[in-house]
């Protein structure tokens, strides 16, 4: 196959998993609907609304194959082929694909099944943002862009990422969950508020060390190797660590001041608004940061040093 | 739960202490250190540190960015001062920014060492004693069998061991415990932040960075005079420079003429020949973009490049006062680029010129400029001055303060407009430039970094004690026999999980498979 029917394919994957989350999202709704109707302890598992919640899943199950194939696409159409997140449209296809793969691996453990409209909604949102805003052909990478690294510390990244989205929606939902006192309907048929706190937990924990991998470990020692200084102060590193200070903070709240419920799941949402906001903010709001990908013409700019020359490389 | 303690202690303390304006010395002191040391406050202290290193990704900082915050002080005169007074240029290095570090590190170690001591108490302790009602613990199972309680304490013992318990056996009951791993974890992470710090203040001491612009064909040796931009650490001495030297040989752009990103560079290679020291041989190293030479402990990084006109200018008399490749720096990504050429031995006048140099010479909409990176097209466009160029500060800036532009007969301003070869005389007899041709150089980054592979360790011990204080899982479980009025024996079972993050299901699984264990060895005995 060609690099442009690869895009092609790529473009038309992202099409298709859009349609068939959106199926998913319905086959949640209706089978939330029908809940809606029995008390919070009633548990359903035959006839209709049993039936659309499995199909809500396996319809996830089906849209996160393709999303699958729609990363592959990108990576395959690039020349030389490459892992597929070069720049923010393709960081957010990965970061959605992580999302919705790890609710599915978590489903069962954790008993998610509440989150599937949830985690669904996000993704196809996400997606819909990406493709209209974010995207870009595919492109050749910046030099600085071409290392092992890229692999590695982008991947780590982007998994921590999708934790940390997935530990958040606990704590909205916690947040939500303890100021509803209704008997039936959505809010009273997700976990109890003490489950919420822990699959929240659990969530960060996963989260936490990952991200203390991607942004302490292999950031520095990729910057080190791209901009001869491994730690930059850059508006992106800035804001890594102060998403990893948050949530160093979150876990030793809830460890040792017993900061369970309410005040966790603030500071988790507080983690969460500074790791998305690094992850698009930046990118518009800062025109110094060295993790500038987002703009359509890339600056061919490795480094601009101070003074007294400027040299883009 | 050592932290429990610390917490608990600390905000009894707080009730039954008087107020600090009540205080003596002595009390303020520990008073104070127990605040410092709290846990709330090492919470605190780290939100601030948070918010602290917000303001330094929006306003532009000096050592990172300095040519944005220079711009950034003449677009607000007003602010700059305020600005200045709060070390918002500099925000990593200012005293606000590192008091709030300092009391972290403070309340760490006022942190990790009376745990430290806990710790250590509590591995060489034995397990609690079994309280006297286990059903009241949140993990609890129960069974009654006909075995001898004797022979249900041993075989406990045996299961639990198995399950790496550290065990001990009482007279009808089993006291366990395990997971002790997490707190050293723990420890392990808290005193890993100090050494990331040694580290990073081992560089910020120690370290230097340095940058060159060397012409493709020349080279460089490493001496504090021939480093165009250096930045040394606090405690850095020019001896410790390590003596290695360089040529740059040849160097390579593959440029892009189509798809989405037609026009940018790649796969820039810089061909270097370089000795470690004056008297060992020559070696050759491609230096590309994420592929660094090291010298000792030395860094070497190609992070930018650039053209460098050949320009020659005769005076009026004839006689050469300037020639060679002229530096001229990128402004865009086209590789416009801008340069100045000082004459200052020109007789009878000085001649100065200063302008434009085009890579791929274009008009786009009526404005002369490059369009590509590459030489396609290469076009030399400078204005002339003469008079009095100062000394000059900078080697890209023309002094033009006492200087007055050349013009042409009609009034407009005398313009050279050069292809390589090209020589044009310049009017009133000041003299003739020529543009010989087209030479590149590369910007050379030199860095130091000692205590790198400190703060390296630091983090990856980070990395493997938050993985014990994360997953590792104390647990204590006891188990207690005693005879029912029936002549039976009713075994309990008892657990508590110590872990903050509690996983239900798991404990009542261990448990499950405790009890079950020790029903089927009973029953395998009888």
């Amino acid at each position: 196959m060609s690099n442009a029917s690869w895009e092609a394919l790529s473009n038309q994957a992202v099409a298709a998993c859009g349609v068939v989350y959106f199926l998913a999202l319905l086959a949640h709704l209706v089978q939330w609907a029908g809940l809606r109707r029995l008390a919070a302890d009633e548990t359903v598992t035959t006839g209709r609304t049993a039936m659309a919640g499995r199909l809500g899943v396996l319809l996830t199950v089906i849209a996160v194959g393709i999303h699958a194939v729609a990363l592959l696409g990108r990576g395959m159409a690039a020349d030389p082929n490459r892992v597929p997140w070069g720049n923010m449209y393709e960081f957010t296809l990965a970061g959605t694909f992580f999302v919705a793969l790890l609710y599915l691996l978590f489903l069962r453990r954790f008993a998610l099944e509440w989150m599937g409209p949830l985690v669904v909604a996000l993704v196809l949102s996400l997606l819909m943002l990406a493709v209209v805003w974010l995207y870009e052909p595919v492109a050749p990478l910046t030099e600085a862009l071409y290392s092992y690294w890229l692999v590695i510390h982008v991947v780590s990244a982007v998994i921590a990422t999708g934790a940390f989205t997935l530990g958040g929606i606990c704590s909205v939902l916690y947040l939500l969950k303890e100021r509803s006192k209704a008997d039936r309907g959505y809010l009273a048929r997700v976990p109890e508020l003490a489950s919420l706190d822990r699959i929240s937990y659990r969530m960060h924990a996963f989260g936490f060390p990952v991200w203390t991998f991607a942004v302490l470990i292999t950031g520095p020692i990729w910057a080190h190797q791209a901009w001869s200084s491994y730690w930059n102060w850059d508006p992106k590193e800035v804001w890594a660590f102060i998403t990893w200070v948050v949530y160093a903070a979150y876990l030793h709240a809830r460890a040792t001041a017993g900061w369970k419920g309410r005040n966790a799941a603030i500071v988790a949402l507080v983690g969460l608004a500074t790791l998305w906001f690094n992850f698009i903010g930046i990118n518009f709001f800062s025109s110094s940061s060295q993790h500038s990908y987002a703009a359509p013409v890339t600056p061919a700019v490795v480094r601009i040093d101070p003074a007294p020359s400027e040299a883009p490389l | 739960m050592t932290q429990q303690q610390t917490k608990d202690t600390g905000g009894r303390d707080r009730q039954a202490t008087p107020m600090p304006t009540d205080m003596n010395a002595r009390e303020l002191a520990r008073w104070t250190w127990r605040q410092v040391t709290s846990m709330r406050t090492a919470l605190v202290l780290l939100l601030l540190l948070a918010l602290a290193a917000i303001p330094g990704s929006i306003v532009p900082q000096e050592d990172v960015d300095s040519i944005g915050a220079s711009r950034w002080r003449d677009a607000h005169p007003k602010l700059t001062p305020v600005y200045e007074k709060l070390d918002l240029f500099s925000v990593y290095d200012s005293p606000w920014f590192s008091a709030i570090y300092i009391l972290l590190m403070i309340s760490l170690v006022g942190c990790i060492v009376p745990r430290t001591l806990v710790y250590w108490r509590a591995l060489r302790s034995r397990p609690p004693a079994a309280p006297r009602n286990l059903a009241r613990l949140p993990e609890h199972a129960a069974y009654t069998t006909t075995d001898d309680p004797g022979d249900v304490v041993t075989r406990a013992a045996a299961e639990l061991k198995r399950r790496r318990y550290r065990v001990v056996v009482g007279e009808d009951s089993v006291s366990a415990e395990k997971g002790y791993l997490r707190e050293a974890g723990n420890l392990v992470f808290h005193l890993s932040v100090l050494v990331v710090l040694v580290g990073f203040a081992l560089g910020g001491m120690f370290g230097y960075k340095g940058g060159v612009i060397v012409v493709v064909g020349s080279g460089f040796s490493n001496d504090l005079t021939q480093y165009d931009d250096f930045v040394p650490g606090s405690l850095f001495k020019g001896e410790d420079l390590e003596p290695f030297s360089f040529t740059v040989k040849d160097f390579e752009v593959d440029w892009l003429t189509e798809g989405p990103r037609a026009g940018m560079a790649r796969k820039f290679v810089s061909t270097l020949d370089y000795q470690e020291s004056p008297d060992s041989e020559t070696k050759t190293y491609d230096l590309r973009v994420n592929h660094p030479l090291t010298i000792g402990s030395t860094d070497i990084f190609l992070i930018g490049h650039g053209y460098a006109p050949v320009i020659t200018v005769k005076d009026g008399k004839g006689d050469v006062t300037y020639s060679g490749p002229t530096i001229f720096l990128p402004t865009d990504q086209t590789f416009q680029s801008f340069g100045v050429v000082p004459a200052r031995f020109a007789k009878p006048k000085q001649i100065g010129l200063e302008g434009e140099f085009y890579p791929t010479f274009a008009l786009g909409d009526g404005l002369p400029r490059s369009s590509f990176g590459d030489l396609v097209n290469p076009l030399l466009s400078m204005l002339v001055y003469t008079g009095d160029l100062g000394t000059g500060d900078s080697v890209y800036v023309l002094d033009k303060t006492d200087a007055t532009p050349v013009l042409k007969a009609n009034g407009q301003p005398f313009r050279l407009d050069m292809r390589p070869g090209d020589e044009i005389d310049l009017p009133d007899g000041l003299g003739s430039v020529s543009f010989d041709g087209i030479e590149r150089w590369n910007k050379i980054q030199i860095s130091r970094t000692p205590g790198k592979l400190v703060a390296l360790a630091g983090v990856v011990m980070a990395l493997v004690g938050l993985l014990g204080s994360l997953f590792i899982r104390p647990r204590r479980v006891w188990v207690r026999t005693r005879r029912s009025e029936s002549g039976e024996t009713v075994v309990d079972i008892g657990a508590l999980d110590r872990s903050n993050g509690g996983d239900p299901e798991r404990g009542e699984l261990e448990l499950a498979g405790i009890m079950e264990t020790m029903q089927k060895t009973g029953e395998d005995a009888t």
